[in-house]
């Protein structure tokens, strides 16, 4: 811990004194060191606390998840879509050409295993959440996810397609555990 | 000898241009560089400043607690662990800020005692003391409040008797309890309203700070020997003679504060705080932190009927409740302080020229500590009677003891100037002590 | 000359008033509990990393039954050397209430690490109509929360005895030596051979009561280790600069003396 003392150590060496004092400048080196180490814990509490940090990796059971079928989970206070896709959908993305895309990009490098598709579920534009995960929800002209803030459409691998986001959506940091268990973060 | 100069960097050209303009640079330079001191302080006058330093830590840790802490009474207790366990450093924020306070009160306490010995509440200096006592009020509110945001047992049991103190005022007593409650009891909406005035008051505490200084600053320190400086060869420049030595001080002072941090973080608190508030439950004892110890005692050493019956007697006052007298005493001898200048007549201010103001000034310094000890103990046997007889000579020291020291006591020759006894001999305190064999301190 | 003198005083009054206030703690008539000297005693002290381990193990079969831990979370024992699948293995092991499902149900899950520890009873009354009408306390903070929290807890443990002849004891209550007014409602919770140690130390009821409040006290102060060794840095630090300080004090004030 430090004290408050750094600066008015520091400018002993202006007052009047033609040599420069060692012992003045010795003080005011150790009273600026102890003040940014004092400084140090305000700063850093500001940080995510461990309870948060906990939370930061979760892990999924995503066995109940059919064929077809997508869910939204909360990870790190946004939704992650989890969509377990179909042969068409699947061959849908590989098919596309990545070429002309607005974010090109190959659906292998945006997938771990084919059938899975995990994507943190806020447009690249202005931060909406996507339509598309639930039964029934408009999935846009792609058959992936409708942002419905400013109609930007996502195909079957999350890639931006149409519309004013300028990026995919984006994919988390994720390992499979197991062939049932994912791990998020 | 002391050199009274403006600093060098008055003269850059940035901040002459600002100084044309907010003449902030002139008034450091003033405060600083050309204000004088007596050069013969010793230190006991480190600990205003010291207060100053500690007043500024407690503000920064309480802003950075405040971004985690909730004032709900579902989620206080946990979220003050939660600081504790989970955020980073919370441990060591909160237990500069919970010994902080005690080391607030040891420091002003220890600087108000200073100013007793050496008279430094006497003319012309009276606003300046009546000051201090106002910060002291401000202070013993602060702490109060803030005791009660961790919602442990002794939270709500010491706000649920402290505000039950003021259903003693006369006919509007019951009334401001309910106010000050916002309910019927001590609950959510009082835990919401102390949390949001323990945040006020340290500011308001610094405008108040701010006042003392400045009227500090009309007449300057007082000093040992209690006499004006008459000149030049009386004073040095406060910077940087003080400011190093403050600096010094402050370094002592941290590493007592650090033992307590870092060893023995709840010392000084009390182990029914680490259970959450139950409002079905009271503690065996309720003992308020130790730096309220002597009020307490103050409050518990009038006999319940006592005043309560003299005072149906002899004004009418048939509505005085009873506990009303020990409430009375209790503030009483936080007021009596404000009086102090005009009870002390002595045109003599340091108790080095008074030899029988320093014994009386001695045995009220054990009298507080007597005071504190029983106010620690439960209200019976023995105790009461040395509450009572602490609280008399409390009472009789301020009232009776020192207007009749004032009339009587044969107070020392006082030297010329301050300069005389300390040209006279190798050091300022060595002199002075040479000076007056017969000092005890 | 003067510093010093200013220091003695300032020092008397403070350890007078420190005596002061700490004899305001001891005004409850408990029975002083027996001292013991503890792995994390001292200006130095850590804890006993066996002792924490096996004290768990004495909370988890023992102490769990009845008393809550709820502020200390399953994660935290990754602090003390467990590993992250032991820390799993032990959270899955009680099942939690999840978050609504789609139908508006609420079902069980398995504990995850994040999760606190999993409290025996649902609330206080639920506690109390299992405990003959008493309240167990939780756990967490009661090394913190009894004065000499480490010692009392240890006393209180193994302060069981037989009532001296002519004392009653009433039906659902314990005598305990070291317990305030002698009559607890807890029974003697510890006993030789109570739990298996998985590191095959001898469980007498004096090892478990040791290890139990060694990782009780871990669970009020999990900053204990991290606090010392900073204040110890701190302290060192505060002691030089205060040095070069008062030497730079001294060479200022030259010319005033």
């Amino acid at each position: 811990m430090a004290d408050t003392d750094g600066t008015a150590t520091t400018e002993h060496g202006h007052d009047g004194e033609t040599r420069r004092d060692f012992l003045q400048l010795a003080t005011g080196a150790f009273g600026a060191v102890g003040l940014a180490a004092f400084a140090w814990p305000f700063i850093q509490q500001m940080n995510p606390a461990a309870d948060t940090l906990a939370l930061a990796t979760i892990e999924l059971d995503i066995s109940k998840i059919e064929v077809g079928q997508a869910i939204k989970v909360k990870w790190r206070g946004k939704p992650v879509f989890i969509r377990h896709r179909t042969k068409a959908e699947i061959d849908a993305a590989k098919a596309t050409a990545a070429g002309d895309m607005i974010d090109p990009e190959e659906d292998t490098a945006r997938v771990k295993k084919a059938e899975w598709l995990i994507l943190v579920g806020v447009c690249t534009h202005l931060g909406c959440i996507p339509l598309g995960t639930k039964q029934g929800e408009t999935k846009g002209d792609f058959s992936g996810w409708f942002c419905p803030c400013h109609g930007s459409h996502y195909d079957t691998s999350g890639r931006i397609r149409k519309g004013p986001a300028p990026r995919n959506l984006e994919v988390p940091e994720y390992t499979f555990l197991s062939d049932t268990v994912v791990k998020i973060g | 000898m002391a050199q009274f100069q403006k600093p060098g960097w008055l003269d850059n050209g940035l901040v002459r241009w600002v100084d044309h303009r907010l003449p902030i640079f002139t008034f450091v330079s003033h405060e600083l560089y050309e204000y004088p001191t007596p050069r013969n302080l010793n230190y006991w006058w480190n600990f205003g400043s010291l207060a100053g330093i500690i007043l500024v830590i407690m503000i920064v840790t309480g802003i950075t607690l405040a971004m985690h802490y909730t004032p709900h009474t579902a989620m206080a207790f946990d979220s003050v662990e939660r600081i504790m366990r989970d955020v980073n450093y919370g441990w060591l924020l909160r237990y500069i800020h919970m010994n902080g306070a005690s080391m607030f009160f040891i420091v002003v306490y220890i600087h108000m005692f200073r100013g007793l010995y050496f008279g430094s509440y006497k003319a012309p200096r009276e606003i300046l003391w009546i000051l201090g006592v106002v910060i002291l009020l401000l202070m013993m509110a602060t702490a109060f409040m803030g005791y009660v945001l961790p919602w442990g047992q002794m939270s709500f049991w010491g706000a649920t008797v402290i505000t039950n103190l003021f259903s003693a005022i006369p006919l509007v007593g019951d009334w401001i309890v309910t106010l000050l409650w916002g309910g019927f009891a001590v609950d959510n909406p009082t835990l919401n309203r102390f949390y949001s005035l323990h945040y006020l008051m340290p500011f308001v505490l610094v405008g108040v700070i701010v006042l003392h200084i400045w009227a500090l600053h009309v007449h300057g320190s007082n000093n040992p020997i209690g006499i004006d400086t008459k000149g030049e060869q009386d004073v040095i420049p406060f910077h940087p003679y003080y400011t190093v030595k403050d600096m010094f001080g402050l370094g002592v002072f941290l590493v007592f504060f650090s033992l307590f941090i870092f060893f023995a973080p709840d010392y000084l608190g009390h182990p029914d705080n680490y259970i959450e508030a139950n409002a079905l439950a009271t503690p065996a004892h309720i003992v308020p932190e130790w730096y309220f110890l002597p009020f307490y005692a103050i409050l518990r050493a009038v006999p319940a009927n006592f005043v309560g019956e003299w005072a149906t007697a002899w004004m009418g006052l048939v509505f005085i409740e009873a506990k009303l007298a020990g409430v009375l005493a209790m503030f009483g001898s936080i007021a009596v302080l404000f009086v102090l200048p005009w009870l002390d007549r002595s045109p003599v201010r340091s108790s080095r020229f008074r030899p029988l103001y320093k014994w009386f000034f001695w045995i009220f310094l054990i009298d507080c500590l007597v005071l504190g000890y029983v106010g620690a103990k439960p209200a019976e046997g023995v105790y009461i009677a040395i509450g009572r007889v602490a609280t008399i000579w409390y009472f009789a020291h301020f009232l009776v003891i020192i207007p009749l020291l004032a009339k009587f006591e044969k107070t020392k020759d006082l030297p010329k100037s301050i300069s005389e006894p300390v040209l006279g001999g190798g050091g300022g305190s060595a002199s002075a002590a040479a000076s007056k064999p017969m000092e005890k301190v | 000359m003067n510093m010093i003198r200013t220091a003695l005083v300032a020092g008397v009054v403070a350890v007078t008033a420190s005596m002061t206030f700490s004899s305001a703690n001891a005004a409850g008539d408990a029975p002083h509990a027996p001292e013991h000297h503890w792995s994390f005693s001292g200006l130095f002290g850590t804890y006993d990393r066996a002792a924490l381990r096996r004290g768990f193990e004495v909370y988890n079969g023992v102490c769990a039954g009845c008393h809550s831990l709820r502020l200390v979370a399953y994660r935290n024992l990754m602090d003390i050397g467990f590993t992250e699948a032991e820390v799993k293995a032990i959270a899955a092991d009680v099942d939690v209430p999840a978050e609504p499902n789609e139908e508006g149900e609420i079902e069980d899950r398995p504990g995850i690490p994040a999760d606190k520890f999993k409290s025996p009873f649902a609330n206080e009354n639920a506690a109390r109509a299992s405990n003959g009408g008493a309240l167990p306390p939780d756990l967490s903070l009661i090394i913190k929360a009894r004065l000499n929290g480490s010692n009392y807890v240890n006393g209180l443990l193994t302060g069981y005895t037989d009532a001296p002849a002519g004392e009653e004891v009433p039906e659902g209550m314990y005598y305990n030596a070291n317990f305030s007014g002698h009559l607890i409602a807890m029974a003697p919770p510890l006993s030789d051979e109570g739990v298996d140690y998985a590191d095959k130390t001898k469980a007498t009821v004096k090892q478990q009561a040791e290890d139990v409040v060694t990782f009780l006290t871990w669970a009020a102060q999990p900053e204990l280790e991290e606090r010392k060794r900073m204040g110890i840095k701190v302290i060192l630090f505060l002691l030089l600069m205060t040095g070069l300080l008062y030497v730079l004090k001294r060479r200022i004030w030259a010319d005033v003396h």
